[in-house]
């Protein structure tokens, strides 16, 4: 006999609309704090999804008349538990200006939980120079931090459980925007 | 591709253990580790706290400091292991040799022996290492031809239907078993020439077609590699003198220019100058030859890093 398998109830945390304003808010919070001098200011974003949003970001500062730059960041080969995880991660191309120092730079990543990622994200970013300042964008922060990592932008944040998952679906990977928090059980 | 992968090798003994879908995942990771050798900190931390072991009991410096670097580029540790100055030189069998290194701990074992088949034993005595084949007698070269394959893929683009000519030493050659195999299993077109002398007996098995000429088999072609002409493997003279192999075999200036006009000239080196390749086609700018070396650190950073990642829960 075959045990049905556990179906996660899915709960919208943030629908298209919503998600459209949160990202408004935080390209504002941006073009507000993050300054950048002589060259563009570089918005890198954190694969996979965390380019979508990024690349959202420099439309929207563009449209603003803020100058930026999009970069991508593969954080795979930095990562803390290549040992531990079940399937090994794909390691993707990170596509940067050859050195970052002296760059203002703005991580872009979707979700904000342990911090693990974004650890591995500046030490990822420090092996290509030293930029004049990292400043860390998510849209929705979860908390549940095991490294003193904080951002200083934040789209949404969200109280959450062990027990929860939370996944942004975006129109360029997953057919639509919206946010859903799953419980496992 | 997916986000995620499971490479489900714990060794990297034969080309022929790897299906499509792992050739070309070994391809992608490694465009990401040459990205990092073009940086200017070219290392990252991914295999820290790994010891890699250099088993070369057969000469080579391309090779063995090409791996080299690729561990050191993870930050693995790596430890070079000589057979000319270990007790292999004292009667020690080959197999003790391996049992004494393998006390202190490796993650992995790059081994290079001029018995074919030799890493495959020691990967079968020895539990808890990943084994990977540097060139094993006259079996295979996996890492060549996964570097010569990701050559042609970044200046050729598509490898499917691709046309490959292999020209010289088939018989003896591990780089060509290797290419050979690797290739037609991934839809390329391969035609192979050399001295009759030095094409087994019924190549055609492997998926090639033999040309009769250099001439045919290099009219059509969009690769043209060249064997290295290997004087320690003859044991009894195949041909009468190098002089006459350059002439009836060699890739000369004269029958590059009776090639397509963007044929790439490649060659797994080191090269015979004036043997198997006139001096001017290996430094000409059809040649590609030293970017095949930078793309054999980039592979074997790939090989490196899948292999550590697998997942351990099944391991072939």
């Amino acid at each position: 006999m075959t045990r049905a398998r556990a179906v996660p109830i899915e709960k919208v945390l943030m629908t298209a609309q919503q998600l459209a304003r949160a990202i408004h808010t935080m390209a504002r919070q941006i073009a507000g704090t993050c300054h950048a001098e002589a060259t563009p200011l570089l918005i890198v974003g954190i694969h996979t999804r965390g380019v979508w949003l990024a690349k959202r970001l420099v439309e929207r500062l563009s449209g603003q008349g803020v100058a930026c730059e999009l970069g991508t960041l593969d954080i795979n080969l930095y990562r803390d538990d290549l040992s531990e995880v079940a399937h090994q991660p794909v390691v993707r191309r990170s596509e940067l200006p050859l050195t970052l120092s002296g760059r203002a730079v703005v991580l872009v990543d979707d979700v904000l939980f342990t911090g693990r990622t974004a650890r591995a994200a500046l030490d990822a970013l420090i092996d290509y120079g030293r930029p004049h300042y990292v400043r860390f964008a998510v849209l929705i922060d979860r908390g549940m931090r095991e490294l003193p990592i904080q951002p200083d932008i934040v789209g949404r944040a969200v109280a959450t459980e062990p027990r929860h998952n939370v996944k942004v679906q975006l129109v360029e990977s997953d057919g639509k925007d919206q946010v859903v928090l799953q419980e496992l059980r | 591709m997916s986000d995620t992968t499971a490479f489900q090798h714990r060794h990297l003994l034969s080309v022929e253990d790897l299906s499509k879908r792992d050739v070309e995942l070994i391809l992608e990771t490694a465009r990401s580790m040459k990205d990092i050798s073009r940086r200017d900190v070219k290392k990252v931390p991914a295999l820290r706290g790994k010891s890699v072991m250099n088993c070369f009991f057969e000469a080579s410096t391309r090779t063995r400091t090409s791996f080299e670097i690729a561990a050191k580029r993870l930050s693995a540790d790596i430890v070079n292991f000589a057979p000319t100055q270990s007790a292999l030189t004292k009667g020690e069998s080959i197999i003790d040799t391996v049992r004494t290194l393998y006390a202190m701990q490796p993650d992995m074992l790059i081994v290079r022996h001029h018995g074919s088949g030799i890493p495959l034993r020691i990967a079968q005595t020895l539990p808890n290492v990943s084994v990977v084949n540097a060139g094993d007698g006259m079996h295979e070269h996996p890492t060549q031809a996964l570097l010569d394959l990701f050559t042609m893929q970044e200046v050729k683009g598509k490898i499917k239907n691709l046309r490959v000519t292999l020209l010289g030493d088939i018989a003896h050659s591990r780089v060509a078993r290797s290419n050979m195999l690797l290739l037609t299993k991934m839809g390329a077109r391969v035609v192979v020439h050399g001295p009759r002398t030095l094409l087994p007996y019924d190549v055609e098995q492997y998926g090639v077609t033999v040309a009769a000429s250099v001439e045919d088999a290099i009219a059509e072609a969009d690769v043209i590699m060249c064997l290295r002409v290997q004087q320690e493997r003859l044991h009894a003279f195949a041909f009468p003198s190098t002089r006459e192999y350059a002439r009836y075999f060699g890739l000369s200036a004269a029958r590059l220019r009776a090639t397509k006009p963007d044929a790439i000239v490649m060659h797994p080196g080191p090269v015979n100058r004036g043997v198997e390749i006139a001096p001017e086609v290996a430094d000409g700018e059809r040649a590609v030859i030293l970017q095949q070396v930078e793309n054999g650190i980039a592979v074997r950073m790939a090989i490196l890093f899948l292999l550590a990642g697998r997942d351990t829960k099944e391991t072939v």
